[in-house]
């Protein structure tokens, strides 16, 4: 499905050479669900942004289902997004003044799909999400975890093979973060789409089944998980530890330490 | 998609930035409107002092004191003088003409009862409404009679007897005029001609009751009697070069001058008197059109600002918009819809506006405007030029980024 092959992405800033991504390889299976981790400016998000097309790697070769990415130009790579590819953004990124269901339509849109069947498909959409009810409601109408839903469900609307979240929870309270993937698992089982979502949070990272970090633009680690957290389970405050005191909860501006230390963790690493 | 798909995106835009949109139109809206509503009044000004001087007669040399040229008024005009004697001489050596008429007039104080005015006073012979074209709505003319015997009689131009009496009769009315009682005897049908000197705002007196009753010492100098001007109504428009010609030869003896020397009188044809205000007139529509020029210019900033701010906000509308699949044509078009509609809806409006400006202006009396297709075109071309590149300029760098660096972009 992903293929990447001595990626690097470099960025000049002025005189001086910033190497984002420093010649990475990559694999990952249709259907798989992963976690890209690591501290802020590994280049976790660059990477994500590249295997969203969002943006193209400076060397290596990216395959995304057998088509060589790198070589495509802009329109080719619209295209791409359009029908391959669902994003997730941290600052979600709807439309302002625009009402949910003309933020779910706008990918249809650009697809091709016509009037009809987009209204149906977005509202579809919307009712995964469990916004069904918040149909014509504009993006200041509604709570954080509600504009990422509406950001979920535009990114599903398309029904894309893979669906891509940087991360998802980092502008929403620990609570409805949980909820949000709980949404993501929830769609991950239902529709099989390839889920891969950046998180600098370990908790939120252990619901996938293979998490991959990242350390100053290299592959760090890259890890299955042998039995990830089902949807609703507790945060780890509020499990019962048997072998020390309980950690406080895990959010990457409190703990940094624990991405350096995941042996801490709960986490079959 | 299709174009539908496009027009729909676009317009959502510009309804989901309610203000901007306004902002953005109210530039076009001012740029266009003072463009139109100048432009207006200076074709309005231009037509209605042409028009006076075509009003008069194609017939017509007039004859005055000094030089009257276009460009610096020369130094002579304030002193230089024209005498009755000249316009005797004039009546005596012009064969061709068909009426020379003297003509002193000046500015007056006219009552009738608790109502006054400042109107010009004229007074001439009796055939200068013949020669000025003007007719009579009521009571009669001034005569020869009336020349004879000094009578204080008048004869009202329509505004001045509206000003005096409203809706009453004038006719057999006293009116005082710089504090002489005159008996109204007449009124004109109103030229229609508005502006600068209006015969519907003057008043008509025998030249001798001017002179003896009227103007007293103002009218003399040195014992002599002075005019104003003096208008030659020719025969035939072929002799109207012949007298042009003659009058300045008569004249120069007249005042003892010598043929090359410079002449303290200027005598014009009608054509040659248009050619000077025309030369006034497009001074005065080139000023307008600076104005103007400024407004569109004022107008045009006001866009660009509108446009530039919003740059960031919409450069990273543009980056989701791509990364949610739209292609870099797909995105321009919209901007290009946007825009267009923009120009085209606040053009109207501003042409709209402008019109009323002048239609209001018209309304007021002053001038008669005329609004010209030609300044519609520029200032609706110029404004729409202004609000398509401003807006299209700052989507079209931002359609090339990538996604990622056009939703980073601050």
């Amino acid at each position: 499905m992903i293929d990447i092959e001595n990626v690097s992405k470099v960025y000049t800033l002025g005189e001086s050479e910033v190497r984002a991504l420093d010649d990475i390889s990559l694999h990952i299976a249709q259907g798989e669900m992963t976690a890209i981790m690591g501290p802020s400016g590994s280049g976790k998000s660059t990477l994500l942004a590249i295997l969203g097309c969002l943006d193209v790697p400076s060397s290596g070769a990216y395959k995304l289902d057998g088509v060589s990415v790198e070589k495509l130009n802009d329109d080719q790579l619209a295209a791409v997004r359009s029908r391959k590819i669902g994003f997730v953004f941290q600052q979600f990124n709807l439309l302002s003044r625009t009402s949910a269901l003309d933020n779910v339509m706008l990918p249809l849109t650009y697809a091709g799909v016509g009037g009809k069947q987009r209204r149906r498909l977005a509202t579809e959409a919307l009712q995964k999400v469990g916004l069904g009810d918040r149909l014509h409601h504009r993006p200041n109408e509604l709570s954080g975890g509600q504009q990422q839903r509406v950001a979920i469900a535009r990114a599903l609307v398309n029904s894309p093979a893979i669906l891509l979240a940087d991360e998802p929870t980092g502008a929403l309270d620990s609570k409805t973060g949980d909820e949000i993937i709980s949404l993501f698992q929830q769609l991950h089982r239902d529709l099989g789409q390839t889920v891969i979502y950046v998180t600098h949070d370990p908790f939120i990272a252990r619901h996938t089944g293979r998490i991959v970090r990242i350390a100053d633009g290299r592959i760090a680690g890259d890890d299955q998980v042998e039995h990830p957290l089902a949807a609703g389970t507790p945060r780890p405050s509020d499990l019962a530890l048997p072998n020390g005191p309980a950690p406080a909860p895990q959010t990457a501006a409190t703990q940094p330490a624990a991405l350096t230390l995941p042996a801490q963790l709960p986490v079959a690493a | 998609m299709d174009l539908l798909d496009n027009f729909r995106i676009a317009l959502r835009a510009l309804s989901a930035n309610k203000l901007r949109s306004a902002l953005t139109m109210l530039g076009i809206i001012i740029g266009v409107a003072s463009v139109v509503a100048l432009m207006a009044i200076g074709t309005g000004a231009t037509a209605s002092i042409t028009g006076q001087v075509q009003g008069t007669g194609s017939n017509l040399v007039s004859v005055s004191p000094g030089q009257l040229r276009a460009g610096p008024a020369a130094a002579s005009a304030n002193t230089a003088i024209l005498y009755l004697s000249d316009a005797h001489a004039l009546q005596a050596g012009l064969p061709d003409a068909k009426y020379v008429l003297p003509i002193f007039q000046g500015s007056t104080t006219s009552t009738y009862q608790q109502n006054s005015v400042r109107v010009n006073t004229i007074a001439s012979l009796p055939t200068y409404p013949t020669v000025r074209n003007l007719s009579l709505a009521h009571g009669r003319l001034l005569t020869d009679g009336d020349e004879r015997d000094v009578s204080r009689v008048a004869v009202l131009g329509s505004q001045t007897a509206t000003d005096l009496f409203g809706p009453r009769d004038p006719l057999g009315q006293s009116i005082k005029i710089n504090g002489t009682s005159f008996k109204v005897v007449g009124v004109l049908v109103s030229s229609g001609a508005s502006g600068f000197s209006n015969t519907d705002q003057s008043i008509l007196v025998p030249l001798e009751t001017g002179y003896e009753k009227l103007f007293g010492v103002a009218a003399n100098t040195t014992g002599r009697r002075q005019v104003s001007s003096v208008l030659i109504s020719a025969k035939t428009p072929e002799s109207v070069n012949g007298i042009l010609v003659k009058a300045d030869t008569i004249l120069r003896r007249a005042h003892g001058l010598t043929p090359t020397a410079d002449a303290d009188f200027s005598v014009l044809s009608q054509q040659q008197l248009l050619q000077t205000l025309t030369t006034i007139t497009t001074t005065l529509t080139i000023f307008l059109g600076a104005i103007a020029g400024i407004s569109l210019l004022v107008g045009g900033i006001g866009i660009m600002n509108i446009m530039l701010v919003s740059v960031t906000e919409r450069t990273r509308e543009i980056g989701l918009r791509k990364a949610v699949g739209a292609r870099r044509n797909v995105i321009l078009l919209q901007f290009l819809i946007e825009t267009l509609f923009l120009s085209l809806i606040g053009g109207m409006l501003g042409i709209g506006l402008g019109w009323a400006i002048a239609e209001a202006v018209t309304l007021s009396k002053l001038i008669t405007t005329s609004v010209t297709p030609t300044s519609v075109a520029l200032a609706f071309l110029f404004s729409s030029a202004v609000g398509v590149f401003f807006g299209l300029y700052p989507a079209y760098r931002a359609s090339r980024l990538r996604p990622i660096e056009a939703l980073r972009y601050e």
